[in-house]
């Protein structure tokens, strides 16, 4: 079988330096994308242990596989758990899921825990829809705008490039700025028209980082159009998958002059982290 | 909260918005929309909330300039039955 160059790593992590056993609240939050799935387990509102893989076409058991996943290391089984919230696109195929939340709330609720207070906007670039969510220092959703009618500006569109190009995808953020000038974006966004437009520039002997260097630029172009609507306020930052492609992510930057947080956090487990904490408030909300 | 549905395409920006700090629930905007483009449901964006909320249906959400076609055919109408309906002006358009 060829190479498959969208293939991103799937991978789990659980904290060595804490046990389980000693805390009170124990949930998860599970968001099922229509890319990838992620499931997080919080003890206490600290993350413990998470999971992120790739979303299958069932969406039951891809929900299920992650949360598996994400408790493989930690020695607990689905029962230690108290109140699983399900998230993201394929909320509704949770079947372990004490309760159901939209990702929107999810991701504001989530990047409120993982930069911090001060964020104000929030720029959520998924597989296949791009939100863009203002929020309150509590988290709380203030303005939000979505769009998810056509996967432009999304990873989706982003793997099918990479697999054009035959290049893995974790590569194309650095290999997007190792060209001579920078050069225009191409003039559309649209998956199928820029897959066109990028194999003419290939024949007209483009070299290939080029071509990805005008692809994350339209990409971060367009998704600047969508951020103009809610405007930005700092601190901004970015989650999702392309959160990974500084391709993309300084490139947007630049144009919309407002520099994105960063931190350790895996900028793919936002949704899933705010699922996991409304699940605490939630326990907390039935203890009173 | 500024809760906006709908979408940006070529032919323009298509957003119904609705202001959740004015919309009361009350539900005025629901049997007036001809195309049914309304529903009262729980507030999707504040899970800790109890308070009902006016949204734009899921199915109407990415054909909006379709849906609101028949009341406006074109751009710009200030007069329309989902916007005079609502008691706190929590209702608006893009285009």
């Amino acid at each position: 079988m060829s190479k498959e160059f969208w293939r991103w790593k799937e991978y789990n992590w659980v904290n060595e330096n804490m046990d389980w056993r000693t805390g009170d609240i124990i949930t998860a939050g599970v968001d099922v994308g229509s890319v990838s799935s992620q499931a997080v387990i919080l003890v206490d509102g600290e993350l413990y242990a998470y999971s992120s893989m790739r979303t299958g076409s069932d969406s039951p058991k891809s929900s299920t596989n992650a949360m598996n996943w994400a408790l493989e290391k930690t020695g607990m089984t689905l029962n230690d758990v108290q109140y699983v919230v399900g998230t993201g696109y394929g909320r509704v195929n949770v079947p372990f899921a004490n309760k159901t939340i939209t990702e929107i709330a999810c991701h504001a609720r989530g990047a409120n825990k993982m930069y911090g207070s001060t964020v104000r906007t929030i720029l959520d670039m998924g597989g296949q829809d791009c939100k863009a969510i203002r929020v309150d220092e509590k988290g709380k959703v203030t303005n939000f705008l979505m769009n998810d009618k056509c996967a432009a500006g999304t990873g989706r569109g982003m793997e099918v490039f990479a697999d054009l190009l035959s290049v893995p995808i974790e590569e194309i953020g650095d290999l997007s700025f190792q060209v001579e000038e920078e050069p225009p974006p191409v003039s559309s966004t649209c998956v199928v028209f820029a897959k066109t437009e990028a194999t003419g520039l290939l024949r007209e002997g483009w070299p290939k980082n080029k071509v990805i260097a005008a692809y994350c630029s339209a990409m971060a172009h367009r998704v600047v159009t969508l951020l103009e609507r809610i405007g930005v306020e700092s601190d901004f930052v970015i989650t999702g998958g392309i959160a990974k492609n500084r391709g993309v992510v300084n490139r947007l930057s630049k144009e919309i002059g407002v520099e994105t947080l960063k931190n350790d956090y895996d900028s793919q487990i936002a949704g899933a982290l705010g699922a996991g904490l409304f699940a605490k408030a939630l326990v907390e909300k039935e203890r009173k | 909260m500024i809760a906006n549905y709908g979408y940006k395409d070529g032919s323009g920006e298509f957003f119904i918005s609705i202001d959740t700090d004015k919309c009361n629930g009350c539900g005025d905007c629901v049997p007036v929309c001809p195309s049914g483009v309304f529903e009262i449901r729980d507030n999707d964006f504040d899970p800790l909330a109890d308070d009902p909320m006016a949204a734009v249906t899921e199915a109407h959400r990415k054909r909006i300039k379709y849906s609101c076609s028949v009341c406006k055919p074109d751009s710009n109408y200030s007069s329309l039955p989902c916007t005079s309906a609502c008691p706190t002006a929590a209702i608006s358009h893009s285009w």
